[in-house]
């Protein structure tokens, strides 16, 4: 029912290699415009890859990424960015060098449409407190996730990268970063997530694409998620 | 005329300008040397032969076209820095990723090479350059007198440093370049043309090292080694003040040109070598430089 409509990002036998090491072994999935897909799997098994992949940020790369029909592969990251997709790397990626705001202003807007300031003062009320902060880096792991986030939704991208938002986060943070993703979700973003933690998954996925060895290996959707948990137990070793 | 600690004040005042002076060009070489090396990782050695290019375009902008001082101030950082635009897309675009000698050993090789030529075709003793009759005199200022050419080069210098200061430090291009500086793969994935920003950036530099062989022209003669004597000094300025640090840098380039003033003064057999002692002792106490961030 899904597969009829046409796809904002279809990968199609993408593998990707770091210098000699083969990562992506034919990597195949789909994200229709205002899903959120989750990719499941344990360490190492591509799912960061995949998202960098899709992003053109990795040695190198075969197979076809199509976004909104164009094909991705060969293309630079820059203009890939330019295209409409946003990344919001698994170690945040907040500078260093750089205050609180001119982080949060830090991507360039790439297309009309994106979020004001103050409608993202809305979804992370403590960056707003934390504007006059220093140092990026300085931020606590929770305001630095949100400032990751929050910084990317500026950009007018439709199509959003995250990589573990909840990696190291305290419960009420994750509460918190589970409630935006279901926004922008309303505001029409179309998100594909990287998770090792299902339960968080389940609270904001309509579809999962569990990887191992670099392949993706099972889809269902957040409906059949009872039936498929035991599966899903053997595959992420919970 | 006054005395301090048994020194006549014109001397003091004299070697205190001439320190300020030679730091000027210390603050804007070694600045040059700061943003290159910031951004690509570059120990940029071909850069005393890039002040030198200035001087000579400066010189030939006046001897065959006609054009002054003003006009070469202008025109020959651009002309070397799209030099240095053009070494940055033949050569160095491929060395980024290997170790920090590969640039330094093709830098080096490009400021023989470009000394060799100029010399070959100059000879080795120098050309004088007329200083601009606006800023010829000079002022009395009672304790010293004060030629406008040095005040002139003193200000220049300075707001071209502070100026550049700012662009990285407060503005948003200036955001774009220290977080490249740190994540390019990032900075790239938001929609950034680093290596775009890569290529102006080593022009800037290289342009910064003009200007400051245009400002030089009409104080040392123009001639094809007055870069290769002035680098040396500079990269210990830029080894004590820091790799990679921008107030460093200016800091460190104004404050050793008065040092090395106040030793002429004080104690003139060690004035050439004083800043080689003091980069000896910041290597020791703190090996990062004054400035520096432990990378």
């Amino acid at each position: 029912m899904l597969d009829a409509r046409t796809p904002l990002l279809a990968v199609k036998d993408l593998q990707a290699w770091y210098g000699e090491s083969h990562i992506l072994h034919g990597v195949n999935f789909n994200v229709f415009p205002g899903e959120v897909v989750t990719l499941l799997g344990r360490n190492g098994a591509g799912k960061t890859t995949t998202l960098k992949s899709v992003m053109g940020i990795v040695g190198s790369r075969t197979g076809s990424v199509r976004f909104d029909g164009d094909e991705l592969i060969g293309r630079l990251s820059n203009e890939i960015a330019r295209a409409g997709i946003a990344f919001c790397p698994e170690e945040r990626g907040i500078f260093a060098s750089l205050n609180v705001e001119e982080n949060l202003l830090l991507p360039p807007v790439v297309r009309p449409g994106g979020l004001s300031i103050d409608q993202i003062f809305e979804l992370f009320p403590n960056l707003k407190e934390r504007l006059g902060s220093n140092q990026g880096t300085k931020l606590s792991g929770g305001e630095q996730q949100m400032l990751a986030i929050g910084r990317i939704l500026r950009t007018g991208a439709r199509l959003l990268l995250l990589d573990e938002p909840t990696e190291g986060l305290a419960p009420v943070i994750i509460q918190q970063i589970g409630k935006t993703i279901r926004t922008l979700k309303q505001q029409g973003f179309t998100i594909l997530l990287v998770e090792q933690n299902f339960r968080f998954a389940s609270t904001v996925a309509d579809r999962y694409y569990v990887m191992e060895h670099g392949r993706v290996v099972e889809s269902f959707a957040n409906s059949e998620l009872d039936a498929n948990l035991e599966k899903l137990h053997d595959y992420l070793g919970v | 005329m006054f005395e301090i600690f048994g020194i006549p004040s014109q001397a003091l005042f004299g070697q205190l300008l001439l320190g300020l002076i030679n730091g000027s060009f210390y603050a804007l070489l070694s600045l040059g040397l700061a943003v290159i090396f910031g951004m690509l990782n570059i120990i940029n050695f071909s850069h005393g032969a890039q002040y030198m290019m200035g001087a000579f375009v400066a010189f030939f902008l006046l001897h065959y076209f006609g054009l002054n001082y003003w006009v070469a101030l202008v025109i020959a950082p651009i002309v070397v820095g799209a030099f240095g635009v053009l070494i940055e897309r033949l050569f160095l675009q491929w060395l980024y990723k290997l170790d920090h000698l590969y640039g330094l050993l093709l830098t080096f090789g490009i400021a023989l090479i470009v000394e060799g030529l100029f010399r070959n075709q100059f000879g080795s003793s120098g050309q004088p350059y007329q200083m601009p009759e606006q800023l010829t005199g000079g002022q009395n200022l009672g304790f010293m007198f004060l030629p406008n050419y040095r005040a002139w080069v003193i200000v220049l210098s300075l707001t071209v440093c502070l100026g550049t200061w700012f662009i990285i430090e407060r503005t948003r291009l200036g955001a774009y370049l220290r977080a490249a500086t740190e994540n390019p793969t990032l900075v790239r994935a938001f929609g950034v043309n680093v290596s775009r920003m890569i290529t102006l950036t080593y022009g800037f530099g290289v342009g910064l090292a003009a200007l400051a062989g245009v400002m030089a022209a009409p104080i040392y003669n123009v001639s094809p080694q007055m870069g290769a004597e002035l680098i040396i000094v500079v990269f210990a300025v830029v080894v004590i003040g820091g790799m990679g640090s921008i107030m460093g840098a200016i800091v460190t380039g104004f404050g050793l040109g008065v040092i090395e003033g106040l030793t002429k003064v004080f104690f003139p057999e060690a004035s050439n070598t004083v800043i080689f002692v003091i980069m000896a002792i910041v290597l020791l106490v703190r090996p990062a430089g004054l400035f520096g961030r432990r990378a």
